[in-house]
């Protein structure tokens, strides 16, 4: 679960001077083995690439899919290729509005990361800071706060996120909310186990030993040895994040129909579906498909690297 | 033993009462039912006519209390929709969701384990890594997407399989049934495939894991070295040392593959209680919403009471203590 010794000492050494020591730092060196790996690599490339089209999608893009004056219902449904009446291609066809699928994906992108990376960060931070707490603590207060963890974690994250937004309604800031009550448990869970490991090391006697302050001890060498195990997990819930928002926008509670994001699209297409017009439903989907895939590719590798007792 | 069963039942009791305390605030903080409800033409008349046969007009700790009195006597309300008892109206949709959710597990196990486990002997094999791969992708495929892209290739293309419903059912001790007749099995067959493909991944994951671990235990090495064929430690020793990890698996997944259901019945207008809480949520339908919250709250305290109780039978070393 944790880094060899001699990396973990690298991180939080106060003495050692950046820039004057050539040591390579274990998150470095994480990542040089994920370069070296195929698969990862494809996952980074085509994240980097999302990510960008993402970014810079009100400038890629041919058309405002949420500005309904650039939309033209005489445009409504063509399929991939065609043309409109302005003469500009529709590269991905257009859904039942006259919505461009091309522009609304990479406007979808957009929402679908922002959702991911900002409930994941929310909830690693809450989620963290009570793991740590409790495994510090111990005794009663670990107790309880594991026993709330455990009764959270017996149900599945989509019927809490259902029931949230049910009580919400919906909206950006909504979901993100129900998403990170969705999510805190598993980083409070991973940093627990990882910092009641890490609490028994003798480092962390010698800095108590130096009468260093609680917080001190915490933050600045437990905290970053048990960094790895959570990076891995961070991945793999930004992508189920992103899978979930997906979900529930596809049902109909997520996001709101003026701004589609990927499953709303598809969810849209689902009615022209059994007609033959299989694209408006397609093409978000498999978007949000390669997207999450990459996400995967990564953590999966990121798991292997990290945690040199998996092998294989 | 009665010392754990004991606390869990108090554990399920004060999760049940704090979810429904905060569900039926929340409920209430947002939007009015009525407005949902009533056509906009309706007088104001009839509108505190309906206001008050739902006992709208009482303040909310009251509406409360009435609640869970009448949830202590088994009532959670009549839906305000169907205008029949939630409670009858959830339980006349939960064999559908059983039956979608179990045979999606059964399907997983199949597929899952055998794939799992040559994974796990062979780690390096080609075979292996598209086995790896694969459940990668499996992990990663929105299952609404893919359940449309059935659709499109299986019932639209092909035209093999029906698309919706259940169709013919039997009724098996007054349940009815799809698995049980052809037209029933046919129907049946992609919203369980569609339900099942990431546990499939989840389960060749955990079986991989589970063979890699235990073959480099010592007993393997012994079992060898006494010259017992390689068949039948693998399909002895090493399977049920992989089963310990996975009971507890299937018991949390049939849980998330019941809640999961809401998206393949969506697809597949499959007549299950996860149709039904989406349509109530549309509606504000309250009666509705909480008591399939108190119901699943039930369902999945069960379920991991009987998971944690086989689990302590397969592995000795497990105890059960009443904390």
């Amino acid at each position: 679960m944790t880094l060899p010794t001699e990396s973990a000492s690298s991180i939080h050494a106060p003495a050692a001077k950046p820039g004057k020591r050539r040591s390579v730092s274990p998150f470095a060196q994480a990542f040089g083995k994920l370069l070296r790996d195929p698969l990862a690599l494809t996952g980074i490339v085509v994240l980097s690439a999302f990510v960008l089209l993402a970014i810079f999608a009100p400038l890629l893009a041919p058309q405002n899919p949420y500005d309904l004056s650039q939309l033209d219902i005489m445009d409504g449904r063509l399929k991939p290729g065609s043309e409109s009446m302005t003469g500009t291609v529709y590269l991905l066809g257009t859904d039942d509005q006259g919505r461009d699928l091309f522009s609304a994906i990479l406007f979808g992108l957009r929402t679908s990361i922002l959702v991911g990376l900002v409930s994941a960060a929310i909830a690693l931070l809450i989620g963290a800071s009570i793991g740590l707490l409790s495994a510090y603590a111990g005794g009663r207060t670990d107790a309880f706060l594991m026993r709330i963890v455990d009764i959270q974690l017996s149900f599945p994250a989509i019927l809490i996120a259902l029931i949230f937004l049910a009580v919400l309604g919906q909206g950006v800031d909504k979901i993100i909310f129900a998403l990170v009550v969705t999510q805190w448990a598993y980083y409070a869970r991973t940093i627990r186990g990882s910092a009641l490991v890490e609490r028994k090391r003798a480092y962390v006697d010698a800095a108590r030993s130096m009468a260093l302050p609680d917080r001190r001890v915490l933050f600045r060498h437990i905290l970053p040895n048990c960094l790895p195990p959570l990076i891995v997990v961070a991945t793999m819930r930004v992508a189920y994040a992103i899978m979930l928002e997906a979900t529930l926008s596809f049902l109909g509670i997520g996001l709101p129909v003026t701004e589609p994001s990927l499953g709303l699209l598809v969810s849209n297409g689902f009615e022209y579906l059994l007609s033959g017009d299989y694209w408006i439903s397609f093409f978000p989907g498999l978007a949000l498909l390669i997207l999450i895939v990459a996400i995967n590719l990564i953590g999966d590798s990121l798991r292997d690297i990290l945690n040199p007792r998996r092998e294989g | 033993m009665s010392g754990y069963l004991f606390s869990r039942f108090l554990q399920t009791f004060v999760t049940l009462f704090v979810m429904s305390v905060l569900v039926f605030g929340g409920l209430h903080m947002v939007g009015n039912p009525v407005d949902v409800l009533l056509s906009p033409t309706a007088t104001p008349a009839e509108r505190l006519e309906v206001i008050r046969s739902f006992g709208l007009d009482r303040p909310v700790w009251e509406q409360y209390w009435i609640f869970l009195g009448n949830a202590l006597k088994g009532e959670l309300g009549n839906s305000f929709v169907f205008n029949q008892p939630a409670l009858d109206l959830i339980l006349q949709r939960m064999p559908a969701t059983l039956e979608l959710a179990v045979t999606a597990l059964l399907m997983a196990l199949v597929i899952g384990i055998p794939l799992g486990i040559h994974a796990g002997l062979r780690p390096n094999s080609v075979l292996s890594k598209s086995i790896m791969t694969f459940s990668i992708l499996g992990f990663s495929l929105p299952t609404f997407w893919i359940g449309l892209v059935m659709i499109m290739v299986f019932a639209v293309q092909l035209g093999w399989l029906p698309s919706s419903g259940r169709g013919e059912t039997t009724e098996v001790f007054g349940v009815p049934l799809s698995v049980f007749t052809r037209d029933g099995l046919a129907h049946l067959a992609l919203p369980a495939f569609n339900l099942a493909l990431f546990k499939i991944s989840l389960v060749i994951r955990i079986t991989r894991a589970g063979v890699l671990e235990t073959m480099q235990l010592d007993f393997v090495r012994f079992a060898r070295a006494k010259g017992m064929p390689e068949r039948r430690i693998v399909s002895v020793h090493v399977l049920k040392n992989t089963l310990i990890p996975l009971i507890t698996v299937i018991g949390l997944e049939l849980g998330s593959l019941i809640a999961f259901a809401v998206v393949t019945e969506t697809i597949f207008a499959w007549p299950g209680m996860g149709k039904l809480i989406i349509d109530a949520i549309a509606v504000l339908d309250r009666p509705v919403i909480l008591a399939y919250l108190m119901i699943t709250v039930v369902m999945f305290s069960v379920i991991n009471l009987v998971v944690d109780i086989l689990y302590s039978v397969v592995d000795p070393r497990v105890r059960l203590e009443g904390k």
